[in-house]
This record gives C-alpha cells, structure tokens and sequence, in this order.
C-alpha cells in the first residue's frame, strides 16, 4: 500500500513539475542575441577552439558581448575580422593585425603507422586514409586546427606553412621609404 | 567650325603618358627566323590565363614539331604542342617565367635537330569552314593573347559569336617603349595577318574589322594598308603614339567613340580587341594548320649588344637569347619578360620563353629608375596620367593604411596596373605596386571567403555523415534486439510445444 501510494505520488509530482518546466521554457525563453547567429554564420564553423573559446557559437557570443576583438579567429584572418568588424561596426586597425602564418598539417610517412586516430578528430575530413596504411593529408581543405596533432601517437603529423605557389603568390606592399612622410 | 566641334567633342584619348620609345635599335631590322635550334626546350604547361594543360605524352616519348603534348582543361584553357621534334626527357616542375621563379610543370624537350614538322594537311579553303570550326581549330592551336595578356582567343572568338559584336579590333598599337614585335611583323608580314584578321572576322560572324596602329610606325601602317587594301571591310587607322594606346578601351575610345563601363567588358559595346600577332597565329592554325609553336620576340635593353626580333620556338631559355644578341651580364641590372611599363622583372635568365613573352629587356643601372621615395606633393600628375580615370595618390593612400575597401570604392577594380601613375610620379612613389599589391590582397581575400565557405560545406557533409552513421547503427542495433527477441519468442514456443 505505502508502495503504491509513493509512486502515485512521486509520478504526479514529477508530471506537474514537469508540466510548468514545460510552460516556462516555452514562454519564459531567453531571447538569443541575434547579431550572434550573424557573427556565427559569417564563422569558418569548424569549431576549432584556436581563439580560445570551445567553439565558434562561444567565440561569437564573447564577441557579440564586446569580450573578444575582431580579430580573434586565426583561420578566418584579416578577411574575416574586416567582415565581423563591419558587422559590429568598430572601428579595427588592420596595421597591428599580423595575420598568422598559415599553417597545415602534414604526415611524415616514416613514422606513420596507419591508426586512422587522426582522420576521426579531423573537423574537415581534410586527411584520407585506412588502417594500416599511410595517411595523407589534403592540404586544401586542412584549416590547421591541429585536432590530429593532439591525438598522433607517433608525432607524424607536424604543422607545416602553406606552400607558395604561382596560384599564391602575391605581390609584397611596397616599404615606405624611411623619413617620408604619409600624407 | 571644325575646331569647335572638335572642342565639344569628348578628348578621345584620356590621360596616358609618352614615354621614351627605345625602338630604333630593333624597328628597322629584319626578324631574324634562323635562331639556332636550342638543345633543350623548357614548355610550361601553363602559359595561358585558366587551368593548366594536362600532358598527354610521357617521359621517353618521341614527338614531331606541332605535335599535342598537353591537352587543354576545362572552359579557359589552351592545348601546348611541341615546338621543335624530339625527345621528351622530363615532366617536372621548373621555375616559372613570374617575377618569383615558383615552379611551373614543364616538358622538357631534348630537339633531334630535324625540326621535323608532324604533317597535318593545309586547308584548301578555311572560308568553307563553319564558324565555329574556326574557334576550334583556333583553340586547338593552342593561340592565346599573343599581346602579353595570354587570354585563349577561341574563347575570345565564341564570345564574339554569342554576343553580338559588330567590329573586330585588331591591336597594332604596340605603346610599350623598346617593344617592336608586332611592328616587324606588321611591316614583313601583313598579308598574314590581313588573312588572320578575315579568318577571324568569319569565326566570330562579325562584320567589319579596325586595325590601329600608333603613328610612329609609318612603315608598319603602310605594309598593312597596302595589304588591307582589297578588303573594304577592314579598315587600318593611324592612332595617337600615347601609352597606354593598346588598352582595348583606349582604342575603342579613340577608334569607335564608346566608352566601355566600369566593370564591364569590351564586348558590352559590341567589339572584341585580338593583337596582330594573334591574328597571324590565326592565319598560320587555320589556312596551314600549324599550332602555336613559336613568337616573335623583342631582345631589346642597354645591355645588349645587338638587339633585334627574334623568331623562337616557345620554351627556349631566355639566357639562350641573351648569348645570341650578346647581352653584357654584368651591365644587366634587371630583366623584363614583356615592355617596360607593365613587364615583370625576372630573377635569372634561365626561364624559357612563353607565348606571351613579346619582349626580353636586359636594362642598364642608367635605364633603371631607381631614385628615392619622397613624400606626395599632390601635384596631381597621376590623377592626369591615368587612363582609367583614378585617383591613384588617393588609392595609395588608403592602401598604405590597409584600407583597402575603401580603395575599392574609389576605382581600385578599374586600375590595369598601366603603371603611368608611376612614370610621371616627381616623388618617385610606387603607386602601380600598390595597386598590384591591394589587387593581389583583395583575390587573397577572396580565396580565403573561398575556403572558407568550402570548408563550411566540408563540415555539414562530415556532420550529415556522422548522423546518418549514427542512424545507421541505431537501426542496427534496433534490429538486432528484435530479432533477439524474435528468436526467444520462438525458442520459447518451441518449448512450450515441446
């Protein structure tokens, strides 16, 4: 009998609260900021936690909350922080912004022992392999996030500079000559 | 009265600069056709703006002069041929002729000495031909921009077919300094290029054509006038000698009287600009039947001591040239592949020469600017030097402060890197390689948002997978436990029965 009663009562109980909770997310719902499903989009979104926040919707809400500069995301560079400044409209000095050398992964095929652990973690499935076969990795889609450097366990995948190509290259900003002054 | 109307009318020439021509040293002499053959030819397998060509022959491989290596891909691309007969010996990169030397994918060509051509029969009548054959065999010539710009001119030519362009411009101009190329060219084989310009007209379905062709090249105009003279439909015209005369829209400002919007292309005021040598290109793929394998080169510049035009097969090193016309290395400060003005400066000479090489300058200390920067006086020269009708110390200005959208919004995109700006700046700033620089940025910028959309697609396609593998397993194990289930219901009635 008291068996019964504690059940019936507990179910009733969870069922009410359970009710009102339902009520409340519905009607008591914290609005998101919207700039930060703007700043969100405009994101690479590969959740690659290099700008310290544990992924890109943290990363755009610290911004949309003036917590974070601009120039936060490594991956998107200059390009990116002109964009997110624009969006935000703040003022960003592009002269103090050294955009990052870019860098992508590579395997080095004396030591890799074909563990398929990095092709797992990659946000992009920029790396292409089998068990017990060498993997490689495809630069172009690589965004440097360095997941599968984490979890190598023989160090094979080591970050490298973007290889400049005739496709890359670009010409160098002319050096204003010392003692000229800007006008 | 003719002097009012001639003030009402708009300037028919804006901004340009005359510089210093240079040309006397090379104008007046034969093209010299018996180069001796180069042991080794270096082609790259992108001389073209668009994809690379995909090689179709193999390391070992015995080739004829004309004979296919690479096939051209995609839309804008060009086929490479052989440019002499022999052996192939390597697929592999090699430095590029680009101001940086990268790599570049090369066949490298061991000549037999034979210069044997691949036997391709000439064509009895290319006027029976359709016009889209034209454009085909145009492209399969592998012909580009012969100009400098190295754009596929079958492209070229089908645009002029879809749109409806009534005039062909045939661009004699030729406004770089030390350049005479297309002069020589012009003055010893106009008939060619006459023949060039007819096949073209027919490719594209266009009615008419104009030549133009600077007024210091009397000789020149001449040769093709006589040449042109039975054709009513083309017309050879004499233009102001003011680089940059040879931009399309500067001619087509001066020879048609349209100015092609911002952001548009020639073709939107119905007219396509092809180079003379282009057109000659054309009269030797169509009538004979012979690919693009070799131009005509300017060996020009203060250190050489005998400078001329040079008929080469494509991939010949330019150092090659240089020990033929004698080039003092020492005195050679800088190289240029192209003119003067809007040529790239070249670390060595050990880069081959490409279809778009029109020139090889080895220039002096004394022939190279090379003055100290001094602050902007605002003088405005540049401002009346540009022909696209800029603003350029104020673009330089906002470049210098990474300002580069604002750049864009006063013209950037307009600018053709001319380089007047710079030839008449008294402060010596070197505003064109700002502009080159903030357009490099600007298709950096680009392929970055590239990337980055493309990377967004990664992601989604990698998470959609996830899910569905998710799914996938989920069903799997659904079914497992009912069939679990089935099989001791069964087991169970089994028992029952038993």
């Amino acid at each position: 009998m008291y068996i019964l009663t504690a059940i019936v009562s507990l179910t009733t109980l969870g069922l009410i609260l359970g009710f009102l909770l339902g009520i409340a997310a519905r009607y008591l719902k914290v609005e998101s900021n919207p700039i930060v499903d703007e700043l969100e989009a405009l994101m690479p979104g590969s959740q690659c936690g290099q700008c310290g926040y544990p992924g890109c919707r943290p990363a755009a809400e610290a911004l949309a909350a003036g917590e974070a500069p601009p120039t936060l995301c490594p991956p998107g560079g200059s390009s990116l922080a002109e964009q997110l400044a624009k969006l935000l409209g703040v003022e960003i000095d592009l002269n103090d912004v050294q955009d990052p050398e870019l860098l992508v992964a590579r395997v080095s095929e004396d030591t890799c022992i074909g563990c398929t652990r990095c092709f797992k973690v990659c946000p992009t499935d920029a790396i292409v392999g089998a068990p017990k076969q060498i993997h490689a990795v495809i630069s172009d889609a690589c965004i440097g996030c360095k997941k599968c450097i984490a979890v190598c366990p023989t160090e094979c995948l080591q970050m490298h500079p973007v290889e400049v190509t005739l496709r890359n290259w670009r010409w160098p900003k002319p050096a204003v000559a010392e003692g000229v002054a800007t006008c | 009265m003719l002097s009012l109307s001639t003030l009402l009318k708009e300037p028919r020439i804006r901004g340009g600069v005359h510089a210093e021509e240079h040309k006397a040293s090379t104008s007046s002499q034969p093209i010299v056709v018996d180069f001796p053959l180069p042991k080794k030819l270096y082609i790259p397998l992108q001389q073209h703006v668009g994809k690379a060509a995909e090689p179709v022959v193999r390391v070992g491989d015995h080739v004829l002069k004309g004979q296919l290596l690479a096939h051209s891909q995609g839309m804008i691309s060009a086929p490479v041929h052989a440019s002499s007969s022999g052996v192939i010996i390597d697929i592999d990169d090699y430095p590029a002729p680009h101001p940086s030397a990268l790599p570049i994918r090369t066949v490298v060509l061991e000549t037999d000495g034979e210069d044997k051509w691949i036997s391709a029969p000439p064509v009895d009548d290319p006027f029976q031909l359709a016009p889209e054959e034209v454009s085909l065999r145009v492209g399969a010539a592998g012909i580009v921009g012969l100009g400098g710009a190295a754009f596929p001119s079958a492209v070229k030519l089908n645009l002029g077919r879809e749109n409806r362009i009534h005039t062909l411009l045939i661009n004699g101009g030729e406004c770089e300094p030390y350049l005479t190329c297309d002069d020589r060219l012009m003055q010893e084989r106009a008939a060619g290029i006459i023949d060039g310009i007819r096949l073209m007209l027919h490719g594209m379905e266009t009615g008419q054509a104009i030549v133009g062709i600077e007024d210091n090249k009397p000789e020149a105009y001449a040769a093709m006038r006589k040449a042109g003279l039975p054709y009513p439909f083309i017309k050879v015209e004499q233009v102001p000698t003011r680089y940059p005369m040879g931009w399309d829209r500067q001619l087509i400002r001066y020879l048609i009287g349209r100015e092609v919007p911002a952001g548009g292309r020639s073709a939107d005021v119905g007219v396509i600009m092809h180079n003379v040598g282009t057109a000659y290109a054309v009269h030797r793929a169509v009538r004979f039947n012979q690919p693009l394998v070799s131009r005509i080169v300017t060996v020009s510049g203060g250190a050489v001591a005998s400078p001329m035009n040079i008929e080469v097969p494509i991939g010949t090193l330019i150092s090659e040239l240089f020990a033929f016309c004698g080039v003092d290395q020492t005195a050679a400060k800088r190289i240029i592949m192209g003119g003067p003005m809007m040529g790239d400066a070249l670390p060595h000479s050990r880069l081959p020469i490409v279809k778009a090489s029109s020139g090889i300058l080895a220039l002096t200390q004394e022939e190279i600017r090379n003055k100290a920067q001094q602050p902007c006086i605002r003088c405005a020269q540049c401002v009346s030097a540009c022909p696209a009708g800029l603003l350029p110390l104020e673009m330089a200005n906002r470049i210098r402060n990474n300002q580069l959208d604002a750049a864009v919004d006063i013209g950037l995109k307009d600018c053709i890197s001319c380089g007047s700006c710079s030839y008449v700046c008294p402060s010596n700033i070197p505003l064109v390689q700002y502009f080159k620089y903030a357009s490099g940025e600007l298709a950096a910028r680009q392929q970055a948002q590239h990337k980055s959309e493309h990377t967004r697609r990664l992601m989604d396609e990698r998470n959609a997978r996830m899910d569905r593998i998710k799914k996938q397993q989920q069903e799997e194990e659904q079914a497992r436990l009912a069939a679990k289930a089935e099989r001791e219901r069964l087991q169970s009635e089994q028992g029952t029965l038993a």
